[in-house]
């Protein structure tokens, strides 16, 4: 069973961090995602670049509409994400409860990733 | 056994094993409904089988394969619940630990309260969706949806049907018992409507609870839940006179308490004090005061300095400030007058119990007992401002009648 952890933040409050700190929090989740690898637990995961950097593209009245920023405007936004492999829920919670990223201010949503394809047309 | 009465009995332990046997909540629902109707059919004739949760959890299993077989095209989950069925064909008599791993399933804080409360039970009390959604005051096909939802994401999730593991299970635990004391406070006083007391669901509070004791023997806090529950309920007789109208603690007729169930629950106190000694949780001091009061021969002769003292703990332990005013009263009850209706005071300056009704009521009870009736008056008319139930609002206007004269 898939999971994806998106990793959301405040990044108003992620930016007030010093670069040290951020920079700590990194490693620590590099460090604990290769752990859990060894464990067969991880399948891969990366950091995002902040908000302002995105792009959101979608359709208004049959036009194609690009504009700046996310797709909502929320509290936290998307910080990164990572994907797990486990057995179940409690296997994955007690993966989040130790992450290094909620000590550094980050909620962990846990999305399961849809394994059944729907039925083709 | 009749079967209505396993129906109400048994249904939870039954349910129970064959979710751990089907691996899906859903088909193990329909194929138990499946086997209750062939037990109507064949039970009446036949005579019922030595062992009938045996015989319901096997026809269960049997109803459940032949449908997935029925269905030609078998998507792939089905498939794997059909080879699941196959492979643990071996167990038919439920067990208990099926029930816990049920309750865990079913209170996973991963759901919400409120659908952890229905799931709860549905599955385990037996009780039907309009059951549930009378009991909670909300439309059948809200509770349906609730149902559904809670049911999808357990499957969806794989929110497992397991024990937790020994590190997590006193927080799980906790979940467990906050909704098992939600039902029976539903019960016991209902926070709106007409009805104080629903006292089915009292019934099937108290029945998960002895749950809890008997399959988590070494769970201190689980006895002090389930004697707070029976100490409660031990009153259930003489809160309400003939009118429906309420009657306090002090004006209860004390002969027509629940002896034995006061006795069981006292027991159970002890027990939970005992092992808990100075780690003893919340349900266990709650549990101890609720004693004192039931253990006092009359009104005057109740221990409310021992009250007080227990409040304090509960206080240090769980800061609350309702705990704060039960520890007030307590202490104005046992002769301290001036000074617990100081801590009131104090008590109504803060935000905190801003909208809540008992503080008010507290006051004026107080206020009253001091003879300063036009405060007291005051009081209860704020109290009567804020209660949504109707046998406390009648009750709050005869108080108030009894001094405005």
């Amino acid at each position: 069973m898939r999971y994806m952890l998106l990793m959301c933040r405040d990044e108003k409050q992620w930016g007030a961090l010093s670069a040290e700190e951020r920079a700590a929090a990194y490693w620590a989740t590099v460090e604990y995602s290769e752990g859990l690898r060894k464990r067969g637990l991880y399948e891969r995961g990366d950091p995002l670049e902040m908000s302002s950097t995105a792009t959101t593209v979608r359709m208004e009245r049959g036009k194609v509409v690009t504009t700046d920023g996310p797709f909502a405007e929320t509290k936290e936004q998307l910080g990164g994400y990572s994907i797990v492999e486990a057995k179940d829920l409690d296997e994955v919670l007690a993966i989040v409860n130790r992450h290094p990223l909620l000590r550094a201010g980050h909620s962990i949503e846990v999305r399961p990733i849809r394994a059944e394809q729907p039925k083709q047309p | 056994m009749r079967i209505e009465e396993i129906v109400r009995t048994g249904h939870g332990r039954i349910l129970a094993t064959l979710i751990r046997l089907l691996g899906d909540f859903d088909v193990a629902e329909e194929a138990l409904q499946e086997a209750y109707a062939a037990a109507l059919e064949q039970w009446p004739g036949d005579g019922a089988p030595a062992n009938p949760a045996a015989w319901l959890v096997s026809t269960a299993r049997h109803k459940a394969i032949d449908r997935l077989r029925r269905r030609s095209r078998l998507t792939q989950m089905q498939n794997q619940i059909a080879r699941h069925i196959e492979l643990t064909a071996e167990e038919d008599t439920p067990v208990a630990e099926d029930r816990l791993r049920l309750i865990f399933t079913c209170c996973h804080p991963a759901l919400a309260t409120e659908a952890q409360v229905a799931l709860t039970l549905r599955t385990l009390g037996g009780l039907s969706t309009e059951e549930i959604a009378r009991a909670f005051l909300v439309p059948t096909p809200t509770m349906a949806q609730r149902l559904v939802r809670a049911k999808a994401k357990i499957r969806i999730a794989h929110i497992p049907y397991q024990v937790p593991a020994s590190d997590a299970l006193a927080e799980r635990l906790e979940a467990v018992m906050l909704v098992v004391y939600l039902v029976f406070n539903e019960g016991y006083a209902a926070s709106f409507g007409p009805h104080l007391v629903r006292h089915e669901l009292c019934e099937q509070a108290i029945r998960l609870g002895r749950m809890l004791v008997e399959l988590l023997p070494a769970e201190a806090e689980a006895k002090g839940l389930l004697a707070l529950m029976l100490l409660h309920d031990s009153r259930r007789a003489t809160r309400l006179d003939g009118s429906g109208d309420i009657v306090l603690l002090e004006d209860q007729d004390r002969s027509r308490w629940d002896r034995a169930q006061i006795d069981e629950g006292a027991a159970l106190v002890e027990a939970a004090l005992g092992e808990g000694g100075r780690a003893s949780g919340q349900y266990a001091l709650q549990a101890a005061i609720a004693a004192l009061h039931a253990q006092a021969p009359s009104a005057g002769v109740t221990d409310w300095r021992q009250i007080a003292a227990l409040y304090g703990l509960l206080a240090r332990i769980h800061p609350s400030p309702v705990v704060e005013l039960n520890r007030a009263v307590a202490l104005a009850m046992s002769g301290e007058m001036e000074l617990g209706l100081r801590l009131v005071e104090e008590l109504d300056r803060g935000a905190e119990l801003d909208g809540y009704h008992l503080l008010h009521v507290a006051r004026a009870e107080l206020l009253r007992r001091l003879g300063r009736h036009a405060e007291a008056l005051q009081w209860y008319q704020n109290a009567l401002d804020l209660v949504s139930n109707e046998a406390e609002r009648r009750h709050l206007e005869k108080r108030r009648g009894e001094i405005a004269r």
